[in-house]
């Protein structure tokens, strides 16, 4: 039996997406039995050398958005060789959590971080990356902005998630033993491992036929949740409408509102503007006429940070993908 | 001379009131700015924030949005307060973008105001001037 290569990058990654996996269990263990680990640093004693060094990669997963040079370099290297690449998780696919830092310029970022919070001393003003180039440290650069994968390269397959839940990794891992096994063709090139509908449709909770919300809460503030009804019924921003199925709707049956993580909708192109629409129309419902603009304009404007919240997942593969500030210095 | 800055504007106009504003305009030959291109969509309750954000991505210094007065004289009843409730939400996002918010601006046009679409074209194209070219990366 011919095992199939298998390499797993991890680039601006939690490693939670190396959990998931691992969380298989036993899919997983039978999945083995069919690859050869070329490379994945967090479970093997691999160098980045027997990456580079690979004569041909079969299968490469990516998981972890694009921040670094480094990240660049190994992904577009390992590219070359791949035959099938697989963005696994919301960072890879759309950009994720590490995503939103596209609304601040790289070097805003790092004089934040490394000389600016409260708790840092750092009297040279020392940033890495940008000044350290010594030829025993040689730390990557932090690329101006983050991408996702498919900005990069190529990409065949896509499986979001943060992590990605494990109905979806089981029939990932699934697909791949088939493939070893029975010689079945992998998904088309493009192919989103989730479902085709939204969340609310996978979703137990009760919706009515009409939301009216007059007052947006967060889940935090909220004094009594009812465990059977519609979050945004409710006035609890959930981001069920808008996201991909596939998840079981997990948060909701934790009593938590959608958060998006799954990414667009098959009709959805950006995620952002279409919850902006989404939450906007429910306000006030068919009783805007009665309350007029200004109680209309109050209800909206009070819903905090609608870029971190709407995007949350999502920002680098949006519409705008980044900030559109003027550099100061310009 | 330095040429003289001229603002690209999009303008979703409904096609009730706003469009039939400008077409007002045209035959009695009012004079505005010919920085608008102007898409006239059925309803503004219609438009969609992610129109909007697609025009700003392709390079629109600013981006009009005409539909019905409030609150009664929308086609489909409640269309404008749709459009106003999204437009005012997609200007606070908008500012993170660090997009300044008067670049959009949303104008309740009648059929009968031609003259007001006029005005509304000349005070956009003048604050766009002020504000200058959208930074397009």
């Amino acid at each position: 039996m011919k095992k199939l290569k298998l390499a797993i990058i991890p680039t601006g990654s939690c490693s939670g997406c190396d959990t998931s996996l691992v969380d298989a269990g036993e899919t997983f263990v039978k999945a083995l039995e069919y690859l050869d680990i070329v490379y994945w640093p967090i479970a093997m004693d691999l160098k980045v050398d027997s990456l580079l060094k690979a004569e041909s990669i079969d299968i490469l997963i990516v998981h972890g958005s694009i921040r670094t040079e480094e990240h660049e370099h190994l992904v577009k290297e390992a590219a070359k060789k791949a035959k099938y690449i697989v963005a696994y998780g919301s960072c890879t696919c759309f950009g994720g959590i590490p995503g939103l830092a596209n609304l601040f310029f790289r070097d805003e970022l790092l004089k934040k971080v490394y000389i600016e919070t409260f708790s840092t001393v750092n009297p040279e003003e020392k940033i890495p990356g940008v000044t350290c180039e010594d030829e025993r440290l040689k730390i990557p650069k932090l690329r101006e902005w983050i991408h996702p994968l498919d900005e990069i390269v190529d990409v065949d397959l896509y499986v979001p998630g943060c992590p990605p839940p494990g109905e979806i990794v089981e029939k990932f891992l699934e697909t791949i033993i088939a493939h070893a096994e029975r010689g079945e063709p992998l998904p088309e090139k493009g192919t989103v491992l989730a479902g085709l509908k939204t969340v609310c449709d996978e979703c137990p909770r009760e919706k009515p036929d009409k939301i009216v919300v007059k007052k947006f809460v967060r889940i935090s503030e909220a004094k009594e949740i009812d465990e059977k009804k519609c979050l945004l019924a409710q006035g609890i921003i959930c981001m069920g409408p808008a996201t991909r199925s596939g998840c079981d709707a997990r948060c909701l049956k934790v009593n938590m509102p959608c958060r998006g993580c799954m990414g667009p909708s098959p009709e959805v192109v950006d995620m952002g503007a279409k919850l902006i629409s989404m939450i906007s129309s429910i306000v006030y419902a068919d009783k805007e006429r009665e309350v007029g603009e200004e109680r209309l304009k109050k209800v909206v404007e009070e819903i905090v940070d609608p870029a971190g919240y709407f995007y949350r997942f999502t920002l680098p593969g949006s519409i705008l993908g980044r900030t559109r500030r003027r550099r100061d210095k310009e | 001379m330095a040429k003289r800055f001229e603002p690209k504007i999009v303008a979703f106009l409904c096609k009730w009131c706003a469009s039939a504003g400008a077409d007002l305009a045209g035959v009695s030959r009012l004079e505005y700015p010919p920085n608008i291109i102007p898409i006239t969509v059925p309803c503004s309750g219609r438009i969609d924030p992610q129109f909007i954000l697609q025009a700003f991505k392709e390079g629109a210094d600013g981006v009009l949005v005409g539909g019905c007065h409030t609150p009664g004289d929308c086609h489909y009843i409640n269309g404008n307060f749709k459009c106003f409730k999204r437009v005012t939400l997609l200007k606070k996002m908008l500012r993170q973008f660090g997009i300044d918010e008067r670049r959009l601006r949303l104008e309740w046009i009648s059929a009968t105001e031609g003259k007001k679409f006029a005005r509304v074209v000349k005070e956009f194209v003048e604050e766009l001037r002020k504000l200058g070219p959208i930074k397009v990366t």
